[in-house]
């Protein structure tokens, strides 16, 4: 008997029932332990938001270049400069609770609808997450008939190495086309009048690893796209396509030599932190830059004056920062190029030698800023890190960095020499749970993108409020699958609650007002001339609030969660309509769009951990959502 | 008092397989056929014989099938059975099946959803110490083979680890009665 005992007193029988008792007794247990616990030293004070103070109506503010209102909506940001605000205003404050809905079109797809609809030419173009049908609604007709339907059937197997839903963030329209980019590696050009093909350029790979769920862009007859696979060991690229023809013209390598990442004679960095020769392959060991992540899967903005492109690489693969010594060049970096020849401008890392996948990849809205005297041309990036860096868009400076979220695990941004202070406690180790990681891996902000008013100055943030705790383990580079090597599991922020709506003055650098929600606020936003702002839910509410005080003004329950961009348009019957998708997915969504089960801390990256009880607050389904005044 | 007697030996005999280390054996080597992933069949219904699983009560090799879940990356996707890019492997749902020789041939011949096929990747015996440690995930091995007891963060409610001492959900402490 004693030779068949078991090791811990012999009461290891897993039948389903006599877990769920055993459960309560460990629950018991561990309380005692836990308040037996002392804690080791006193941690470090977190870094907090200012408090929300609305600005003076004659403060300064900033402002944004705004072309000319068309009336439609014909890329994701709507405009180059990021700012996703539309001059219709037939709808405001005073009138918004009238909303309601004019039609309503179904996806057929179940996954997570990240993506805006797209309006041009009195066409709607809804595109779905995998399968990427791309579907042309005719607006001039009474509910929006489809007009056709395109199918790029991409590989069912770039499912299984698409890290955090099957997403895509969007389709584009330039020059009678409509461009975007499918699961498993294709940039598609479809005529947008016929639906029919005009070409399909492959440029990565599923075997390694590599997906493609960004949206577009769309520049002087260049099409840039980047990968997906940060979590898989991908090496990240920005690559420039001729619109006309599909034609590969560049391609922009994050990592590795300076020939790779096209850093040359222009390329001026700020801050001395950033120069040297080749650092995107000395600042890792051996060949790690060849597997080290640094993608191109978020935002891309454009200033016609200055001719550069911006936009941020993502985290360092693998996460476990064990397995890659060094800084890590160039993830989570904001670089500024030029369109034109893929040419470094200047570059930026924001988390040198990322330990809590703080991704750059959010969006810079290009903002024109009053600063100590001086109209400065900006960039506004509400990074991963829980920091709002406003820079100098010419030179990459920074002119200030502040705290937009709780934060532990980063002490401020030293704007003298644009070093981010770790706090050396909350560094992940291998073999040891490190608790109270503030922002959780997704951030203070993930990809959801913010918009941004010229009326009022401020930028609307939609985001989450998430804390995790993290534990190192060894991760096994196997092409094609996921190089993480991290244990994360992730619950609410101080507060509890999950989601922030902020609105945020660049130049006093705090928020002007500030929303909760019990859910991450996982949707983007959108603001128009008459100061309303829409945003949605995971739980499934469609909101207007008043852009000046927050105040709810309307709110309308989907049929699912809502994690798309919202759109505005004016119809072909000269009425301003309201467009979303509905459809709950995305990483925070993965537990509802995936069926995972969150019995497992760890499941999703350890996001399913913060979301078990969404489940029980939306359904899967994609359907598209169009609201409209009486 | 005779059914007890019997009930206590069968008991021990299984808890003996659960503790049993075997060095030397003849590892499952054949691959198992006919193996059916839908329960319809058309016309007559003939029986398909069942594999079991060589190592569905072993402690020893559902834990090494634990070390193995990791050190092939598919924890990376199905997580620790939670499910992430992959889906959950400790509930009660199974797409292409939960018997020993479904979960072999899902390993084997990958999925089209996106499992891949790790076909001549990993050695026989290794894949049915996988098939065991995946079915310990939703205690479809009868004896209860698999340790409670992790190295790792605490990742199931029923679970200890000396890592990572259990504290309660939500004990959150608001940082403010940190602060100095």
């Amino acid at each position: 008997m004693a030779r068949c005992g078991t090791e811990a007193g012999g009461h290891h029988v897993h039948t389903l029932t006599s877990v769920n008792r055993m459960r309560h007794l460990v629950v018991l247990g561990a309380l005692a332990f836990a308040a037996s616990c002392t804690r080791e030293g006193k941690p470090e004070p977190p870094r907090e938001a200012a408090a929300a103070v609305l600005p003076a109506s004659n403060a300064p503010r900033a402002t944004a270049t705004v072309d000319a209102e068309d009336g439609q909506w014909a890329m994701p940001m709507k405009s180059y400069s990021g700012i996703r605000y539309s001059q219709l205003t037939e709808i405001t404050p005073a009138n918004a609770k009238n909303l309601q809905p004019a039609w309503t079109f179904s996806t057929s797809v179940m996954r997570g609808h990240e993506e805006p609809p797209i309006i041009a030419n009195n066409t709607m173009y809804v595109l779905t997450p995998y399968p990427n049908i791309l579907y042309a609604l005719d607006l001039t007709l009474p509910g929006a008939p489809k007009k056709w339907q395109y199918e790029p059937k991409p590989q069912s197997e770039a499912q299984g190495v698409a890290c955090c839903d099957v997403v895509n963030r969007g389709p584009s329209f330039a020059d009678g086309k409509i461009v975007f980019n499918t699961l498993d590696d294709h940039v598609v050009a479809v005529d947008a009048n016929t639906g029919k093909e005009v070409w399909k350029t492959k440029v990565g790979d599923i075997n390694i690893g590599e997906t493609m769920t960004m949206a577009p862009l769309v520049v002087k007859g260049k099409v840039l796209v980047g990968n997906s696979g940060g979590e898989l060991g991908v090496r990240g690229w920005l690559k420039a396509l001729d619109l006309a023809s599909g034609k590969l013209l560049w391609t922009a390598y994050s990592t590795g030599p300076d020939s790779d990442v096209k850093i040359g004679s222009r390329f001026k960095a700020y801050y001395p932190k950033d120069r040297g020769k080749d650092l995107g392959e000395t600042t890792w060991q051996g060949e790690q830059w060849k597997i080290g992540g640094g993608n191109v899967w978020g935002w891309l903005t454009y200033d016609p004056q200055t001719n550069l492109v911006y936009y941020g690489s993502a985290n360092p693969g693998p996460w476990n920062p064990a397995q890659r010594p060094g800084d890590n060049k160039w993830t989570s970096t904001l670089f500024a190029r030029d369109p034109d020849t893929g040419e470094a401008v200047w570059a930026y890392q924001l988390s040198p030698h990322d330990l809590h996948d703080y991704d750059g990849v959010n969006e810079s809205v290009l903002l024109d800023v009053p600063w100590k005297g001086q109209t400065r041309k900006a960039l506004i990036h509400p990074d991963r890190n829980g920091y709002i860096y406003l820079m100098d868009r010419m030179t990459g400076e920074i002119l200030s960095a502040e705290p937009f979220g709780f934060i532990t695990t980063s002490r401020r941004v030293n704007i003298a020499n644009g070093s981010l202070e770790m706090v050396p406690d909350k560094k992940p180790e291998v073999g040891k749970v490190v608790r109270m990681v503030c922002p959780a891996s997704p951030g203070t902000k993930d990809w959801q993108p913010s918009s941004f008013s010229p009326r009022t100055g401020l930028l609307y943030i939609p985001h989450q409020n998430l804390c995790e705790d993290e534990e190192g383990v060894e991760a096994n580079y196997i092409a094609g699958t996921p190089y993480v090597g991290m244990n994360v599991r992730m619950y609410a922020g101080p507060g509890g609650h999950r989601g922030e709506l902020t609105a945020w003055d660049p130049i006093a650098g705090r928020p002007a007002w500030k929303l909760t929600e019990k859910f991450p606020v996982w949707s983007g936003t959108l603001v128009t001339a008459s100061d309303v702002v829409f945003y949605g839910t995971m739980d499934g509410w469609f909101k207007a609030v008043d852009a000046r005080s927050g105040t709810l003004l309307w709110r309308y329950k989907l049929g699912s969660g809502i994690i798309g961009q919202p759109v505005t348009y004016r119809g072909p019957d000269g009425k301003q309509y309201v467009a979303v998708m509905s459809g709950v997915g995305g990483w925070a969504g993965a537990i509802v769009a995936g069926d995972l089960d969150p019995q497992d801390s760890t499941a999703a990256l350890g996001f399913a951990a913060a979301m078990k009880d969404l489940p029980n607050a939306t359904q899967k389904g994609g359907t598209l959502y169009v609201f409209a005044l009486p | 008092m005779v059914g007890a007697s019997a009930l206590v030996l069968l008991s021990l005999a299984n808890a003996c397989d659960r503790e049993q280390r075997r060095f030397r054996e003849n590892p499952p080597s054949t691959s198992p056929s006919n193996v059916r992933v839908s329960a319809l069949q058309p016309g007559t219904m003939v029986d398909t014989a069942h594999v079991a699983g060589p190592y569905d009560n072993n402690a020893w090799a559902v834990t090494e099938g634990q070390r193995l879940f990791g050190w092939y990356n598919c924890s990376g996707c199905h997580a620790n059975g939670g499910g992430g890019m992959g889906p959950p492997l400790m509930d009660d749902k199974w797409i292409y099946g939960s018997s020993p020789e479904n979960i072999y041939n899902t390993i084997v011949q990958g999925r089209p959803n996106g499992m891949p096929s790790f076909a001549g990747k990993i050695p026989t015996q290794q894949i049915w110490m996988l098939v065991a440690y995946v079915r310990s995930l939703s205690a479809l091995n009868t004896t209860g083979a698999r340790s409670s007891r992790q190295d790792h963060m605490m990742m199931y409610p029923g679970s200890t680890s000396l890592q990572d001492p259990a504290k309660p959900v939500q004990s959150f402490k608001p940082p403010a009665s940190e602060m100095p």
